[in-house]
């Protein structure tokens, strides 16, 4: 006898077909038998473009690449990018390792925290900025430095430079 | 979700590269930040040396036995970390082999100080292109990837966009210039993990798994990416080649000094003037290249270095003076020339604050694969944490001591010997520190003004 499927587990979400076509570059990049080497890049698309990977998402990745769920979610646990939960509408990392600490990459978060009074690692209640330290950028003779939404990466973000790139992404909503 | 016109935060690299104060740049020679396209790159004498290796220009053209043979006399050394010689690593590839064998570039570049191979995959994509497409000629490797780390997307699509023009024009392809050679590259986008610069945590992340370093041997060259022979070299490694091929081994070994062959691109970071990437021959001498990225900041005195990435020991400013840039100088110093990342600190430096920093780093990044290391790098950090805070006990640094030498030698990667190399370098250079914070609760440093 068949058994019930299980309600809790996640189902997969499908995808546009938009998406689709953006996964099938990636997957064309190598052999056929090793659809699983798009799995990162699958997973980056789906976090562009819904801004975290759902569990639905995670399982749907797998589905399309022909690799167990469970595969998918120790790469989205594995790298520091993935956002496993919903942030905020702007991502915003700051370097705060030792290169960039000799360089004010430190003072830089600190400024963006108390300016948008938050923790680090914590989103405004308008669910429009998230704040996190991240490690190194490798840009670091450009301190304080920082990545905004995985993508674009900001160069010697004084504090005025930060106020500036607040207010215009504020602007942005 | 489209993307926003940050441009104006963004790096031009006027400061880190066109500055004009390289020494007789190779790599970064020519460059304005606008000249990155394929049409800039053959006016300025690229894809020249694919040609003559190919011999579509009236040459002879190039066996892979001479291809290696230049590059193995050429003395260039792994420019990722590690300096090994990169024609010796060419010549591990097995000639007979009947199934594919793979080109794969680090480009994962994320040892912090490094910022290097940023500028290369910026304003200069095609080196990096026409380096692989040689040592996949030289090798029997028909499929290349780079791996670019996952903070530069940006530079990701650049580098796409110039395979484009690659493809477009020949120089990659099933017939490259029409001979029967063929070379196809791609890149792969990392996401996020430090320990994806390691070479076979590299190749597990590009089948599509977690970056945890395999065993070796194998070898990558025996056993790499889907089990088949496999070279992988740093950006800057195969940006040498072009150069190599069009003006001899010899030409390049007669730049630096007998062994450490050619120019290498060091990023000179933390406290200096002009923070920036500096491209000079192998063997110049420290005060020169400080001098060139404008002394230390502020005019104050030199306090320590860490010379090559913060895996490598940390220098005292006064040993560092005495060094020449260069794998053999900075090993018989006590440290590493590494991946050529210069973090410069001074005297108003704390050295557990700056010790502590690293520890936490390098047990964020732990794959957790081993228990040395997973285990090991979080007891070093909550040590140093506690010194550092006013906590520490008298036993600590003996503590750092036995935990460093229970990591190392004792993991699959190099990681743990990373991790604890720092805490080895900074306890016996600037004990005194550590003791005065265990003894007096406080830093002895005066505090920054």
């Amino acid at each position: 006898m068949m058994k019930e499927p299980d309600k809790t587990q996640p189902r997969a979400a499908p995808f546009s077909a938009s998406t689709l076509q953006q996964f099938a570059k990636e997957v064309a990049k190598f052999p056929a038998e090793q659809r699983q080497s798009a799995v990162m890049a699958c997973l980056a698309i789906v976090q562009h473009e819904q801004g975290y990977v759902s569990a639905e998402a995670e399982v749907a990745v797998a589905e399309y690449l022909g690799m167990p769920p469970i595969a998918v979610r120790e790469v989205t646990t594995f790298y520091n990018m993935y956002n496993q939960q919903p942030a905020g509408r702007f991502k915003l990392n700051v370097c705060t390792n030792l290169p960039c600490q000799l360089r004010d990459g430190e003072k830089a978060l600190n400024h963006l925290c108390r300016k948008l009074g938050v923790e680090p690692n914590g989103t405004t209640g308008d669910g429009l900025f998230t704040v996190q330290p991240s490690e190194c950028l490798g840009a670091c003779a450009d301190a304080p430095v920082m990545l905004v939404n995985d993508r674009q990466m900001l160069s010697y973000m004084s504090n005025d430079r930060l106020d500036e790139l607040v207010e215009l992404l504020r602007t942005k909503r | 979700m489209s993307m926003l016109d940050l441009s104006r935060f963004q790096a031009t690299g006027q400061q880190t590269c066109f500055h004009g104060r390289h020494i007789g740049a190779q790599i970064y020679a020519g460059l304005n930040g606008a000249n990155w396209r394929l049409a800039d790159y053959v006016a300025r004498g690229g894809y020249q040396a694919l040609r003559k290796v190919l011999g579509v220009n009236g040459g002879a053209g190039m066996t892979p036995e001479q291809v290696i043979a230049e590059v193995k006399l050429s003395a260039l050394r792994g420019r990722g970390g590690a300096g090994f010689p990169t024609g010796l690593k060419w010549s591990f590839m097995p000639r007979q082999h009947a199934g594919p064998k793979y080109m794969v570039c680090n480009s994962d570049e994320g040892e912090p100080g490094t910022c290097k191979d940023r500028d290369i995959l910026a304003y200069n994509p095609h080196i990096v292109i026409e380096g692989m497409a040689i040592a996949g000629y030289a090798t029997g490797s028909k499929v290349g990837y780079n791996y670019i780390h996952g903070e530069i997307f940006e530079l990701y699509e650049r580098f796409e966009e110039a395979l484009e023009e690659a493809r477009a024009a020949g120089y990659l392809g099933d017939n490259i210039l029409g001979t029967s050679f063929g070379f196809q590259l791609h890149a792969f986008h990392g996401f996020g993990a430090y320990i994806c610069g390691e070479e076979t945590g590299l190749l597990e992340s590009l089948e599509g798994k977690k970056g945890q370093p395999r065993y070796k041997p194998p070898f990558p060259a025996s056993y790499g990416l889907y089990g088949r022979p496999t070279t992988v070299n740093n950006t800057e490694t195969f940006a040498a080649v072009p150069w190599i091929i069009n003006h001899g081994g010899q030409a390049y070994l007669d730049v630096g000094l007998p062994n450490n062959g050619g120019t290498k691109i060091f990023s000179m970071v933390g406290d200096v003037e002009r923070p920036g990437n500096y491209e000079v021959p192998m063997g110049t001498p420290f005060p020169k290249l400080l001098e060139l990225a404008g002394g230390v900041r502020g005019g104050r005195a030199l306090k320590a270095v860490i010379p090559g990435g913060s895996s490598a020991p940390v220098l005292p400013g006064k040993v560092m003076m005495d060094c020449t840039m260069d794998y053999d100088s900075i090993a018989s110093a006590g440290s590493m020339l590494g991946s050529g990342a210069v973090i410069v600190m001074d005297e108003t430096r704390c050295m557990v604050a700056s010790l502590l920093r690293l520890c936490y780093f390098y047990t964020h990044e732990s794959c957790g694969q081993c228990t040395p290391c997973r285990e090991g790098t979080g007891w070093l950090w909550r040590v140093v944490n506690r010194i550092e805070h006013g906590e520490g006990r008298a036993d600590d640094l003996a503590l750092l001591d036995s935990v460093a030498e229970n990591i190392m030698g004792r993991t699959i990667c190099a990681l743990g010997d990373a991790a604890a190399m720092p805490v080895r370098g900074m306890v016996k250079h600037f004990r005194d520190e550590f003791v005065h914070h265990i003894e007096h609760k406080t830093c002895r440093v005066p505090a920054r003004a």
